[in-house]
């Protein structure tokens, strides 16, 4: 069977000249970049070269890198370094993170609630998935000690203003974090001009390896460690550096970058084409998250009448890979918070649908999709029509 | 490609071998995972649909590269399986919540989604065999492995479940099925056998039900047939025939649950010797050929998953109520249960217990 991808914002591949660069590091050049002699110093050498590369990519001088495992990992160094650091230089408590986080934002200032003290709370979004800036002006005060907005949300694909978000916390002197692990491929971000104070993004999103990612902090912010130990990466992240990855992560970022903007002109051409078809040709559809502010390569959808799950499962037997939004794999069929969120009533989240879009799509691709999904919509409603009927 | 089955797996090594047999034969297998109901104890190590349980039966799915899908399936086995369950319990029953699950959510959902999907079959770890006659009728036959045999539970099923059903393991014996298991390298090769029910966690079942009953239970008379008061009781659902456990002590010699009287919420207690009974009448009948050879014959039959068979006779009467009547009495045949009837290692059919009588 011929199979089409249409879930890059699960995963993408690795490309080839991506995995040429890391290959020498896990050989010939093998040596830990923490050790005094030749072997160490080569390893260093490409650790950081591999820093200042990416500074480039992401004008971000005024900026520390720290090298992590992906981009969970940089999202609870980030909320958790700088929340416990910054409470023991103000006293402040409470975290403020919009209610369409990833859960590994989500979940960790959950845990920072339950067991060290913190109060989490959630901002709106409106019915487009944007946070709503007017009621994080009203919400800022002495008591907040950070501020976490998603960038680019991986179920709706909706982009958050981040840079009037971080201009607002800055204004009362509060610290402010995104999660751009999906943004990351599609933006060209300018640290510069964005001005948060920490970004967390993971390489395997923009075709890089998986299992390592990064945490721009910007100089002289506070951050507690997560991770004790040797003291790599300036003391905040402890663990031998793993070397092919970063170079991995930091060849495929800048391969990303250079087509960035002609890839986004054609991912958007296929994305928009994609949406207006399926909500023409497919009654009772609606698209999720913001029509014209969404990531390049992201359509989203919820339709009336069927089980997601049954229509993942369908699609992949047709051979399309798509996804539901989350990982659902387990087959547990909760309504996604972040769809609750954004106002869809909880039997219209349950038919959810996200189809990203990467390098290798082509418009052919699209076509047969859109030949295909009409078909299998109908089927599975009629399906659970019957059933319900019974 | 070969013909299309879709394989309840569990994450256990019977349903894995089964799958792994299948693709050996050249079926088109799909893998699926029934998510039942498990309430509040989804860490319950035994029961299937755990995140471990899940990515083990995905394991061999990769293994063997077919497709592996869960399918929500927890409204239905509410309603269907557990809900019954408990109502069960309450009116005085002892239920047997896997043959309805067979019949409603094995057979019933997964059955259906195989259908939809274009499956001719769907195929399963338990031990039964089919064996399909030149009329086209489907028999259904105790497994080779007597001990592991559960053609008990699998009783309820139509000649359409049956002639859309494979069974790999009929014809093995659990020993043969863990070996073809190491053979195969399966992960699931030494992982232990389920015990319990797969809902009620480790709790077990009356902890299970306080947990969940909907009625709270009265507390009630215990007596004798005689109609003499013997004690109290906090609730029939916590007793079942045969029970000698928990029947006030200090009535000098043993005494056993008779009979659970619903209707006055009573117990009825007596001795050992008045624990027999020879009669029963059976409910809700389902003939395996899909009609009664004959109005009334001779057979076996199995009141217990677990029970040796008795020689019978049996009749229809009215309302498709059919009347066993056993050589010898017997001591635990429950209203609620299942009476299976053999004919050999054929099952002819079988009916839920609704009471039974003494002769």
């Amino acid at each position: 069977m011929d199979r089409i991808y249409l879930d890059y914002a699960a995963t993408t591949p690795v490309a080839q000249s991506v995995i040429e660069a890391m290959l020498p590091y896990f050989g010939t050049e093998f040596g830990n970049p923490s050790s005094a002699h030749y072997y160490g110093q080569l390893a260093e050498g490409a650790i950081e070269q591999s820093r200042r590369d990416i500074k480039k990519v992401f004008n971000a001088d005024d900026y520390d890198v720290i090298f992590t495992s992906g981009g969970s990992e940089s999202d609870n160094l980030a909320l958790r370094g700088a929340a416990l650091e910054q409470r023991k230089r103000n006293g402040a408590t409470k975290i403020l993170i919009s209610s369409v986080e990833h859960d590994a934002v989500g979940h960790t200032a959950a845990q920072l609630q339950q067991k060290s003290g913190f109060i989490s709370v959630k901002l709106r979004v409106a019915k487009n998935g944007i946070v709503d800036l007017s009621q994080l002006k009203e919400q800022l005060n002495k008591q907040v000690v950070l501020v976490s907005i998603i960038y680019g949300n991986n179920e709706v694909g909706s982009i958050n203003p981040i840079k009037e978000a971080a201009k607002l916390c800055h204004e009362h002197g509060i610290l402010f974090h995104t999660d751009a692990v999906q943004a990351a491929a599609h933006l060209k971000i300018d640290l510069s001009d964005l001005d948060v104070d920490y970004l967390s993004i993971s390489a395997h999103k923009f075709y890089g390896p998986k299992g390592v990612g990064a945490l721009f902090k910007k100089k002289f912010l506070p951050l507690l460690p997560q991770i004790t130990g040797g003291g790599q990466e300036s003391g905040f992240r402890a663990g031998t550096s793993n070397v092919p990855l970063i170079v991995g992560m930091v060849k495929a970022l800048e391969i990303n970058n250079e087509s960035i903007n002609a890839e986004n002109s054609r991912l958007i051409a296929l994305r928009d084409k994609l949406i207006t078809n399926v909500l023409r040709t497919i009654p009772e559809s609606q698209l999720t998250g913001h029509i014209k502010d969404r990531l390049s390569n992201h359509a989203s959808f919820v339709f009336d009448g069927l089980s997601g799950n049954d229509l993942l499962i369908a699609l992949d037997m047709a051979g399309y890979a798509v996804s539901s939004g989350s990982a659902c794999k387990v087959g547990n069929p909760k309504p996604s918070e972040v769809l609750l969120a954004l106002g869809i009533k909880p039997s219209l989240a349950l038919g959810s649908l996200r189809v990203t879009l990467g390098k290798s799509t082509s418009e052919n691709d699209l076509d047969k999709l859109l030949t295909d999904l009409p078909e299998v919509v109908k089927n599975l409603r009629k399906e659970k029509q019957l059933k319900n009927g019974n | 490609m070969g013909t299309k089955v879709v394989v309840a797996m569990s994450g256990g090594v019977d349903s894995s071998v089964a799958a792994a047999l299948l693709v050996d034969q050249g079926y088109d297998v799909t893998g699926m995972m029934l998510k039942m109901w498990v309430g509040d104890c989804e860490q319950a190590d035994n029961a299937c649909c755990t995140p471990e349980s899940i990515a083990q039966a995905r394991e061999v799915a990769n293994q063997f590269h077919f497709p592996f899908y869960v399918i929500d399936v927890k409204e239905s086995f509410k309603t269907n399986v557990v809900d019954q369950f408990i109502e069960a319990y309450q009116n005085g029953l002892t239920p047997n919540p896997c043959f309805h699950c067979n019949r409603t959510i094995k057979w019933g959902e997964l059955l259906d989604k195989a259908t939809k999907m274009g499956a001719n079959f769907i195929a399963t770890g338990h031990y039964a065999q089919i064996l399909r006659d030149e009329s086209g009728l489907s028999h259904l036959v105790k497994g080779v492995d007597e001990k592991k045999d559960q053609t008990y539970a699998l009783s309820g099923l139509t000649q359409n479940q049956l002639q859309h059903t494979i069974f790999p393991l009929g014809g093995l014996r659990k020993s043969e099925v863990r070996e073809l298991a190491r053979k195969y390298s399966l992960n699931v090769s030494e992982k232990e056998d389920s015990q319990d029910l797969c809902f009620v966690g480790a709790q077990g079942y009356r902890g299970f039900l306080k947990q969940y009953r909907t009625i709270q239970p009265k507390p009630g008379l215990i007596k004798k047939k005689n109609g003499e008061i013997m004690g109290e009781h906090q609730g029939l659902d916590q007793f079942t025939i045969g029970q000698r456990k928990g029947i006030g002590s200090g009535l000098g010699v043993p005494y056993y649950v008779i009979s659970l009287d619903s209707e006055n919420n009573e117990v009825i207690i007596g001795l050992q010797e008045e624990l027999g009974q020879n009669i029963i009448l059976t409910k809700s009948f389902n003939w395996i050929s899909g009609k009664p050879e004959c109005l009334s014959g001779t057979a076996e039959v199995k009141i217990r998953y677990k029970a040796v068979p008795v020689s019978c006779r049996f009749e229809s009467l009215e309302n498709g109520i059919i009347k066993i009547i056993m050589d010898k009495t017997v001591r635990d045949a429950t209203p609620g249960q299942i009476a299976v009837l053999y004919n050999g290692d054929e099952v002819l059919g079988s009916g839920i217990i609704q009471s039974t009588m003494r002769e």
